[in-house]
């Protein structure tokens, strides 16, 4: 699919000093893209439309907000009445943060079903992983500038967190905050890095996509590509299906931005004026750091480790074991539709984040620690049963090829069992 | 595939189960007095009338002790009032403005460009004078309460007295079916017939309470009648677009495979 030079002579005379028309050209026209991609595959990009989403209104946003805690509060409900469209701003920007999560947890599913994240796309994987830190950092920093109760006392539990750390944990904390309470510098800091951090986002989006585009995607059936008749260009067929899911997405996001806005948003309690004197009666975090905040509240004292280091270490770690994925999984077979015993353990995994999240919106009482231990347990669990099933499972046979699946649906017939796909056909 | 699906579904009961019995095991609050609100739903606005006699509710009894800090008098032609009207409304409250020439400050009447007058200086003023409680502002009362207006509702219909036998009552405290805790320092606000209305309604304890929540989630929210009515554009138009789209996405992939 060469495509012929370009006929304007602006364009070639641009494109022969810097090449953003033949890139353009190589990575959307020509980019060549399996031809049995599901919806799943959609949740990318819109995590990219998210991004864009999130920077731009929160530039809005910027320019009317005031990063000082006795006016940061004002200043938001400021946005809200005063500026023109400013409601429409905030609101966006407040219930993207969670629509962002949402996307981008289906996205992390998606490739954890289809594994996405196999040989040889290792680093495009672990570069997600780092993408999910950084929103994870930088919707924790945005929470808190809005300065209500549960703005200030999430920042308290969390940064509270580092003082957990053997010996220099309060003076990392101190650093953190800035001076030895939650309060201006702290704003402030928090201010600043919350609009860096997109940006640092941004790069490493860059870097997934260049990783992306150089074996391309993966897809249901997870075998590679074998030739021309498994691929369409990107453009314009997963550019307008893009473009559909989009619609579909902006419906639904749209409902909740204009007819219930505080539904997932925010807390009730973050529309009460933050008090350092007054603890809320209960401090929430944002749903999707729940399953996280059930692992952290947990765990027990392990042997010599207190409770508060070791929910600590159970939370960065079940961040950081995502990076180790595609080694810790023992399986050559990519996709779980093919796999017997993953699948269900896949969706096991499913099923136990939900208990956790479920869980983290709970105090930590009676049978609830019961439960929050054995779903974080079983958190852990699940990647050791990824190298052990890869060890035991026999696979389904695999389809020759993709276009040999999809005429298959057809009653074709598929590959011989026992057909890898590393065999040579 | 009904296998997957019904496993996800087990999944789903068991948590709202396990939900169910949670609930059941918490301190059985009573449910929340269900109010028809004219702001409830996608095409809902603020009853203007309703939201006006609110309005006459917090000036006759509710401002005597709770401030409004992120209105403006001029916010109130939002509640139907004309600009006359507010100018007037805003002339009868005294303002502190300053310094002048002198370097002094001074008292002028209020102008619709004011923020509506606090009923005290400070919150050590409102401690001295109310037996060391501090009203709340309730500028966003109705979003900052968990049931939002039919909680402040029910806290205003929700006083009884004696409190249930066997429930301990701090000093100078009341007893609230609906507040958290069921403590609150604020004796019974209203009790009905506390004010004349002049569009002839009748000042129950009911009405006045509906009046004053519908007031009081316009103050919490002015924009809320803009956004829905902008929603209703915005969803327009995206499933007309999103419907182009499907035909698009049909039409372009009608050779593959």
């Amino acid at each position: 699919m060469a495509a012929p030079p370009a006929q304007n002579k602006i364009v070639r005379w641009i494109d022969h000093r810097l090449p953003i028309f033949a890139f353009m050209q190589h990575e959307l026209n020509e980019y060549p893209t399996p031809k049995n991609l599901s919806y799943w595959w959609n949740f990318g990009s819109l995590a990219g439309i998210m991004l864009v989403i999130m920077i731009v209104t929160g530039v809005f946003l910027a320019m009317h907000y005031t990063p000082h805690v006795d006016y940061a509060f004002d200043s938001v409900e400021r946005i809200m009445r005063d500026v023109n469209y400013g409601w429409l701003m905030r609101y966006v920007h407040m219930n993207g943060a969670s629509f962002f999560f949402i996307v981008t947890y289906i996205h992390i599913f998606r490739g954890l079903y289809y594994g996405s994240y196999k040989e040889p796309r290792e680093l495009l994987w672990m570069l997600g992983v780092v993408i999910l830190l950084l929103m994870m950092a930088t919707a924790f920093m945005g929470y808190v500038l809005p300065w209500g109760q549960m703005s200030f006392w999430g920042a308290t539990v969390i940064t509270n967190l580092f003082s957990a750390i053997p010996v220099v944990g309060q003076s990392i904390v101190t650093w953190l905050w800035g001076g030895f309470a939650i309060d201006n510098p702290t704003l402030n800091r928090f201010y600043s890095l919350h609009y860096l951090l997109p940006f640092v986002i941004v790069a490493v989006v860059g870097l997934h996509l260049v990783a992306l585009h150089q074996h391309g995607s993966n897809n249901p059936l997870g075998i590679d590509r074998k030739g021309p008749q498994d691929s369409i260009p990107f453009h314009p067929y997963y550019t307008v299906k893009d473009m559909f899911g989009l619609g579909v997405f902006l419906i639904v996001f749209s409902v909740f931005v204009f007819y219930v806005p505080n539904l997932i948003g925010t807390d009730p309690q973050n529309y009460v004026r933050a008090n350092p004197l007054q603890t809320p009666p209960e401090i929430v975090p944002e749903w999707y750091y729940l399953p996280f905040y059930a692992m952290l509240r947990s765990v027990p004292d392990i042997l010599f480790i207190p409770a508060k280091l070791a929910g600590v270490i159970a939370l960065f770690a079940s961040i950081f074991i995502l990076f180790f994925l595609p080694w810790i999984d023992s399986s050559k077979v990519r996709s779980a539709r093919f796999r017997p015993i993953y699948k269900w353990v896949f969706w096991l995994l499913v099923i136990d984040c939900f208990v956790l999240g479920y869980i983290g919106a709970h105090r930590p009482e009676g049978w609830y620690v019961i439960v929050g231990r054995v779903a974080t347990l079983y958190y852990f669990l699940h990647f050791f049963l990824m190298w052990l099933i890869g060890k035991i499972e026999r696979p389904l046979p695999l389809p020759t090829s993709i276009s040999a699946a999809v005429t298959a649906k057809g009653g074709g017939r598929m590959a011989p069992a026992g057909s890898r796909p590393m065999e040579k056909p | 595939m009904m296998r997957k699906l019904a496993f996800v579904a087990a999944g789903i009961a068991g948590l709202l189960l396990g939900g169910a019995v949670a609930s059941a095991a918490d301190e059985a609050e009573p449910p929340l007095p269900k109010v028809k609100w004219s702001f409830d739903g996608p095409f809902g606005t603020f009853d203007r009338g309703s939201a006006q006699r609110g309005f006459q509710i917090y000036e006759e009894v509710c401002s005597r002790c709770h401030s409004l800090g992120l209105l403006h008098y001029g916010d109130l032609t939002g509640i139907g009032y004309s600009a006359d009207e507010v100018k007037a409304i805003a002339s009868t409250k005294q303002v502190t403005d300053g310094p002048n020439d002198q370097g002094e400050m001074f008292q002028r009447p209020g102008r619709a460009s004011d923020k509506f007058v606090a009923p005290f200086a400070n919150e050590q003023a409102a401690r001295a004078a109310l037996n060391g409680a501090l009203p709340p502002d309730l500028s966003l009362i109705v979003k900052a309460l968990e049931g939002g207006p039919s909680q402040v509702f029910g806290v205003l219909t929700g006083y009884r007295d004696p409190p249930p036998p066997g429930f301990k009552l701090g000093d100078g405290m009341y007893y609230d079916l609906y507040f958290p805790g069921h403590q609150i320092a604020m004796p019974q606000p209203l009790a009905g017939s506390d004010v004349t209305y002049a569009d002839g309604a009748k000042p129950t304890l009911e009405q006045e309470a509906q009046d004053v929540v519908t007031f009081l989630a316009w103050a919490a929210e002015p924009t809320m009648e803009e956004r829905k009515y902008t929603g209703t554009k915005v969803l327009i138009f995206l499933v007309f677009m999103t419907g182009l789209l499907f035909g698009a996405k049909r039409k372009i992939w009608a050779d593959v495979h």
